[in-house]
C-alpha cells in the first residue's frame, strides 16, 4: 500500500472532499418482462415486443415473472444483502408520453433486497462500499423526438422490462472509485448472468448523487442528483464537473439548491433539470394489482447453493493457491471474460507468467487496438504455448516478445513461428562455448582489461555472444559460460 | 314471443336443450324486445345481427354441449369484448375495440351463450344512478306515478335490462354495491361473488381491490348458474383465488333449517324509509318460518365503512385511469403540446364524476396527506374486515337491506354527491371486506317500487348465501310488476 487517496479538490478556502452515492438502473437478463411474457430482445423494430399489459389496455393485468424475481434474489447475494422474503410491489405515478400505464409499477417501501456491499480494489487499499438495497421495478418506453419534425414517436418494446434498482450507500469518494464501483458490480452482475451491463445499449446507467464538504466534516452536504448517466467516463466528469461547481458557489458565499441535474455530454457540464420544489409528487401506494411477494426460504436457499464463484471468492483463490499477487489477481477477476481466458492460459503453463503476459502484453495490445478479451487475437490456448516456450528455454524472453507480435497479427501456432524463423534458442552448451571462445580469442585485449578489474567489459561479451547468435544465445548459459572462461 | 323472454335462464336453457324451443327462437324474441325498448336506453353497443347468426349457428350445427347453450345474453359494458366497442361508458373509451375477449365474458361464450350486446352504466362504474353514463342515463322499467326512475348503478343498464326481459341474464361488476342496489332498485336478483372468486382480467378496472364481477338474474337458481359458468382461477390475475370449483347450481338447497343469521344493529340508519324496516322485520320473521336461527350481532366499524370506501375507490381509480391520455387509443382532444394534449383530452374525455374521484384518489395519495387518509383507510378497512370475522364466528350468513331506498327520480341526486353516495351505505362494506353477498328482490314500497333484501357470506361461502336467498325467495314469492310501459 505505497499510495494514499488523495482525491481532494483545492478550493480557495482549502481542501474539499466529495461524497457520492450511485443509484444504478441494472437491466435483468431475461428473456420475458417483467410483468408480461414479450420478449425484450435488444435492438428490434419499434413496437414489435408489446402486449396487451405493456401497452397498459384497458382491463390488462400484471402477472409477476418469477424468473427475474429469481435474478433479483441472485444478485442480491451477490452483493452479501439481506434478502426480505416479503415485499411489496408499489405504483409509482406520473404522466409521460412512454409510460403507457401513467405509473411504473417499482417496490417503495418493502424491497426484496436489503442491504449489502461491494468490495473494492483500490491502489491505496481494499475499500467496502454499502448498498442500501435493491428493488424490482419496470422499465419505460422510449420517445423518440427526431423522426418527425412536428410530432414525437413513442416505442413500447422496452416498455415494462425488468430493471433492478441498486442503491449504494453515500461511500464513494472519487471518480475513481465510483469507476472501480460500477466495474466491480458491473462484474459480479455478468458473473451471475443477471444483467449484460452493456452500457451502450442501455443495460446499465445510473443516477449520480453529488455533494461537498470540508475535509475533516462528518456531515452531508447538500446533495444534486445527475440523472441517468449512462458510462463510466461520463459518470466521472459529471462528478468532476458537479463538485468544483458546488465548491465554488460555496465558496462564494451561495447555498446549493437540492435539484436534478442533467450532464451534456458534448459540453461536459451538468444543467438544472428540476428543484426540489418542482419534484414529481409520485403518490407511491401499494400497487392493488398485485399481491405482496413472498419467498419461501427454500426459493433462497436454493439459489444461493446455485451461485457461481464470484470476482472475490475467485480472486482469493487465485493468490493463495496460484500465488498471485493481490493487484494482478484483482485485474484477472474483475471481469469473468478474462478470468475464463486466464484460467485457460493458466491451466497449461505458469500461472505467474500467464498473468504477466496477459496484464502487459496482451492487454496492452487489446487497449491499443480497442478490442475486449472476447476478440483477442491471441487465443488462450496459443498464449500458454508461448508461454511454455519460454518456461522451457526454447525462446527467450526477448525473442518471445516477436514471436507475440507475429501472433497477434496473424494468431499463428507461436510454436510454428518458432520454428518457421529459426528463432529457437540457442541452448546447445558446447554449440555456445565454441562460439565464445571465438570470441575470447579475437578479443585478448579485452579480456586483459576485464581481468585486471574492468568489470563493466562482462556486457560486452554477451552482447558480442548475442550478436553471433543472431540473438537467440540463451542468456542464462552465455552468463554461465563467459564467467568460466573469463575466469 | 314475449313468455320465452319472461323464462328463467334455467328454464330457457333447458327448453333450447330439449328442442322445445330453438337458440333462434330464443334470440330472437330478445332481439325483438330489445328493439322495441330503445326508450330504457339500456344498451349502448347492440350486435343483434351476429346474435341471430350465431343462434342459428348452433341450432343447425346442434352446439348444445355449453352450460349456456343459446342464452342470448348481453354483458356490462366495462368489459372488453373482442371486436365489439367496449366503452366504460366513456367518452375517452369511445369508439375503442378491444382485441381481446375478458376472462368472464369468454367463459360465458365458451358455454355456449350468445352476445347481444354491451349494457349501459355510470361511467367507469363511478355512480349509483347511471346517471353519469357518457350515454345517457337508462331508465328504470318500474315507474313512480308515471315519472321515470333512475335504474340504480352502476350496472344500470343491466339491472333495467334484466328486469325489463332485455336479456336472459347478465354479468355485472360491483365495486360497492353496483350490483346489488340496482337489483335491489329494478326488482332483480344480483350476486358480487367473493374478491377473488372471478377473474379480473379484460375488466376496465374501476378500484383494482374491490371490483367484482358478479350475475344478475331473474332468480336465485340462475344466479347460481351464472357463477358457476364465470367463476375460476385465472393465472392472468394475480388476485384470483385458487380454490377448488364448486357447482352452486347444483349443490342448491333451500333448506335452511338451523341455519344461523345475523342481525347487525348498525345498519338501521337515519331516515330510512319505514317500508325498508318493515320489509327487513319481514326478512327476519321468513328467515325464522325457514327454520333459521336468529342472532342480534354487531358491526361496530360499520359507520366508517362510506369514508373509507371513498378514499380507497378514487385512490386506486385516480392511478387505474391515468392510462387514458389520449396517447395510445380511445379519445384524443388536440393540444400543443404533450401536457396541453393530456388536458384537453382527459377535460373532454371524462365526465364530472370521474373527474371528482380522480381528484379525490389524487388528493388522498399526495405526499403529506397519504398517512392521514389512504393509509388510515386501509387500517380502518382491516377492522371493517376484523368486525365480519368476528360475526361469522357466531352466524353463517348476514341479513340487511340492499339499500336505504327505492328507485329515485333521474336527476334527484346528481347536485349532491355526498347523498348519492349514502345509496352504498349497505353495500360498501362487504366490498371492504372481500364478501360474497346477494341481494334478491322482497317486496315493494308504497310506490309500487320493488326493494331488496341483502345476504351476507363468508368468504368464498357463495354456496351458503345462494342457499339462504333461494329459501327466502321461495318464502317472498316475488312477482314482477313490470308493465312494458314504453313499449
Amino acid at each position: 500500500m505505497d499510495k494514499k487517496f488523495d482525491y481532494f479538490l483545492e478550493g480557495k478556502t482549502g481542501k474539499w472532499e466529495v461524497v457520492i452515492g450511485l443509484e444504478v438502473h441494472a437491466q435483468v437478463t431475461s428473456n420475458a418482462k417483467l410483468f408480461s411474457s414479450s420478449s425484450t430482445k435488444f435492438g428490434s423494430n419499434p413496437n414489435s415486443q408489446v402486449s396487451f399489459v405493456d401497452a397498459a389496455m384497458p382491463g390488462m393485468l400484471p402477472v409477476i415473472n418469477k424468473y427475474c424475481v429469481e435474478q433479483a434474489v441472485k444478485t442480491g447475494l451477490g452483493l452479501k444483502a439481506k434478502i426480505n422474503n416479503f415485499s411489496k410491489f408499489d405504483r409509482k405515478n406520473y404522466f409521460y408520453a412512454d409510460l403507457p400505464q401513467g405509473y411504473q409499477i417499482s417496490q417503495f417501501k418493502f424491497p426484496i433486497v436489503g442491504e449489502g456491499e461491494i468490495i473494492l480494489d483500490m491502489p491505496y487499499g481494499t475499500k467496502v462500499a454499502g448498498i442500501e438495497r435493491l428493488h424490482l421495478e419496470q422499465d419505460a418506453g422510449k420517445s423518440l423526438h427526431d423522426q418527425d419534425p412536428s410530432n414525437s414517436f413513442v416505442d413500447l418494446n422496452r416498455s415494462g422490462i425488468a430493471l433492478m434498482e441498486i442503491v449504494g450507500k453515500p461511500d464513494l469518494r472519487s471518480p475513481e472509485e465510483v469507476g472501480q464501483y460500477v466495474k466491480k458490480l458491473r462484474s459480479i452482475m455478468r458473473y451471475l448472468n443477471t444483467c449484460d451491463g452493456n452500457m451502450d445499449e442501455g443495460s446499465l446507467r445510473a443516477d449520480v448523487n453529488v455533494s461537498v464538504r470540508k475535509i475533516g466534516s462528518t456531515d452531508l452536504g447538500t446533495r444534486c442528483e445527475i440523472k441517468n448517466v449512462n458510462s463510466i467516463k461520463f459518470m466521472q466528469q459529471a462528478i468532476e464537473y458537479e463538485a468544483k461547481r458546488q465548491i465554488e458557489i460555496i465558496e462564494e458565499g451561495g447555498a446549493i439548491n437540492q435539484e436534478t441535474r442533467l450532464f451534456d455530454t458534448k459540453k461536459i457540464e451538468t444543467r438544472s433539470m428540476r428543484s426540489k420544489e418542482d419534484a414529481h409528487d409520485y403518490r407511491y401506494f401499494p400497487d392493488p394489482d398485485l399481491l405482496p411477494l413472498m419467498l419461501e426460504q427454500d426459493f433462497v436457499d436454493r439459489i444461493k447453493n446455485s451461485l457461481p464463484e464470484l470476482p472475490d471468492e475467485k480472486k482469493a483463490r487465485l493468490m493463495s493457491s496460484f500465488g498471485l499477487s493481490s493487484y494482478d489477481a484483482g485485474i484477472v477477476v474483475s471481469d469473468q471474460d478474462i478470468s475464463e481466458y486466464y484460467e485457460e492460459v493458466a491451466k497449461n503453463s505458469d500461472y505467474k507468467l500467464a498473468a504477466n503476459w496477459m496484464i502487459v502484453e496482451l492487454f496492452g495490445v487489446l487497449n491499443k487496438e480497442g478490442k475486449d478479451i472476447k476478440d483477442s487475437p491471441v487465443s488462450a490456448k496459443n498464449l500458454s504455448k508461448l508461454i511454455n516456450l519460454i518456461k522451457d528455454n526454447t525462446i527467450s524472453g526477448k525473442i518471445a516478445k516477436t514471436v507475440f507480435e507475429d501472433m497477434v497479427t496473424n494468431n499463428q501456432d507461436p510454436e510454428k513461428i518458432v520454428v518457421d524463423k529459426g528463432m529457437k534458442q540457442q541452448s546447445d552448451p558446447k554449440e555456445l562455448e565454441k562460439i565464445i571462445d571465438t570470441i575470447v580469442e579475437n578479443n585478448q585485449e579485452k579480456v586483459e582489461q576485464y581481468k585486471s578489474g574492468k568489470d563493466k567489459l562482462f556486457g560486452f561479451f554477451v552482447g558480442q555472444a548475442m550478436k553471433d547468435t543472431q540473438g537467440k544465445g540463451n542468456p542464462k548459459l552465455i552468463n554461465e559460460i563467459l564467467k568460466e572462461k573469463l575466469k | 314471443m314475449s313468455e320465452i323472454t319472461k323464462l328463467t335462464l334455467v328454464e330457457l336453457i333447458k327448453k333450447i336443450k330439449s328442442k322445445e324451443l330453438s337458440a333462434f327462437e330464443a334470440t330472437t324474441a330478445y332481439v325483438n324486445r330489445i328493439k322495441k325498448s330503445k326508450k330504457l336506453n339500456t344498451f349502448i353497443t347492440e350486435t343483434l345481427d351476429q346474435a341471430i347468426a350465431s343462434a342459428k349457428n348452433i341450432d343447425d350445427n346442434n352446439l348444445k354441449t355449453g352450460v349456456l347453450a343459446g342464452a342470448p345474453i348481453a354483458v356490462k359494458d366495462l368489459f372488453c369484448t373482442k371486436g365489439v366497442q367496449t366503452t366504460a361508458s366513456s367518452k375517452i373509451l369511445k369508439d375503442f375495440i378491444p382485441p381481446y375477449e375478458s376472462t368472464v365474458t369468454s367463459k360465458l361464450w365458451g358455454s355456449g351463450a350468445i352476445l347481444l350486446g354491451k349494457l349501459n352504466c355510470d361511467e367507469f362504474a363511478m355512480g349509483s344512478s347511471n346517471e353519469t353514463s357518457a350515454y345517457g342515463n337508462v331508465i328504470n322499467p318500474y315507474q313512480k306515478n308515471n315519472e321515470n326512475l333512475v335504474p340504480g348503478g352502476s350496472s344500470g343498464g343491466c339491472s333495467s335490462a334484466v328486469s325489463a326481459n332485455l336479456t336472459s341474464a347478465t354479468v355485472g361488476t360491483d365495486t360497492g354495491g353496483s350490483i346489488r342496489q340496482p337489483a335491489s332498485f329494478t326488482g332483480i336478483v344480483g350476486l358480487k361473488p367473493t374478491y377473488g372468486r372471478c377473474s379480473r382480467w379484460g375488466t376496465v378496472a374501476f378500484a383494482s381491490s374491490l371490483d367484482q364481477a358478479g350475475p344478475m338474474t331473474k332468480d336465485v337458481a340462475d344466479s347460481a348458474l351464472m357463477l358457476d359458468v364465470i367463476s375460476g382461477h385465472d393465472e392472468k390475475d394475480s388476485t384470483s383465488v385458487n380454490i377448488k370449483k364448486d357447482e352452486f347450481l347444483k349443490n342448491l338447497n333451500k333448506n335452511i333449517k338451523g341455519l344461523k343469521v345475523g342481525i347487525p344493529k348498525e345498519y338501521i340508519v337515519d331516515n330510512m324509509p319505514k317500508e325498508i324496516q318493515i320489509l327487513w322485520d319481514r326478512g327476519i320473521e321468513w328467515m325464522k318460518e325457514s327454520g333459521a336461527i336468529i342472532k342480534n350481532i354487531s358491526l361496530p366499524h360499520t359507520k366508517y365503512a362510506l369514508p373509507t370506501y371513498y378514499i380507497v375507490a378514487p385512490a386506486e381509480a385516480s392511478s387505474n385511469l391515468a392510462r387514458y391520455d389520449g396517447v395510445k387509443y380511445g379519445f384524443r382532444a388536440p393540444g400543443k403540446d404533450l401536457i396541453e394534449m393530456y388536458e384537453n383530452t382527459r377535460a373532454e374525455g371524462f365526465g364530472n364524476e370521474v373527474k371528482r374521484r380522480i381528484m379525490i384518489g389524487t388528493y388522498v395519495l399526495s405526499s403529506g396527506y397519504y398517512d392521514a387518509y389512504y393509509l388510515k383507510a386501509q387500517q380502518v378497512r382491516r377492522l371493517i374486515k376484523n368486525d365480519f370475522d368476528l360475526a361469522f364466528k357466531e352466524v353463517d350468513t348476514i341479513l340487511t337491506p340492499t339499500a336505504p331506498s327505492s328507485a329515485f327520480k333521474i336527476g334527484d341526486k346528481t347536485d349532491d354527491p355526498i347523498s348519492m353516495y349514502l345509496n352504498d351505505v349497505f353495500t360498501v362494506p362487504i366490498n371492504l371486506a372481500g364478501l360474497p353477498a346477494i341481494s334478491i328482490p322482497a317486496g315493494f314500497d308504497e310506490y309500487g317500487l320493488p326493494l331488496g333484501l341483502q345476504l351476507i357470506g363468508k368468504s368464498f361461502d357463495e354456496q351458503a348465501v345462494l342457499n339462504a336467498a333461494c329459501a327466502l325467495e321461495e318464502k317472498i314469492s316475488f312477482k314482477s310488476q313490470v308493465k312494458d310501459w314504453w313499449m
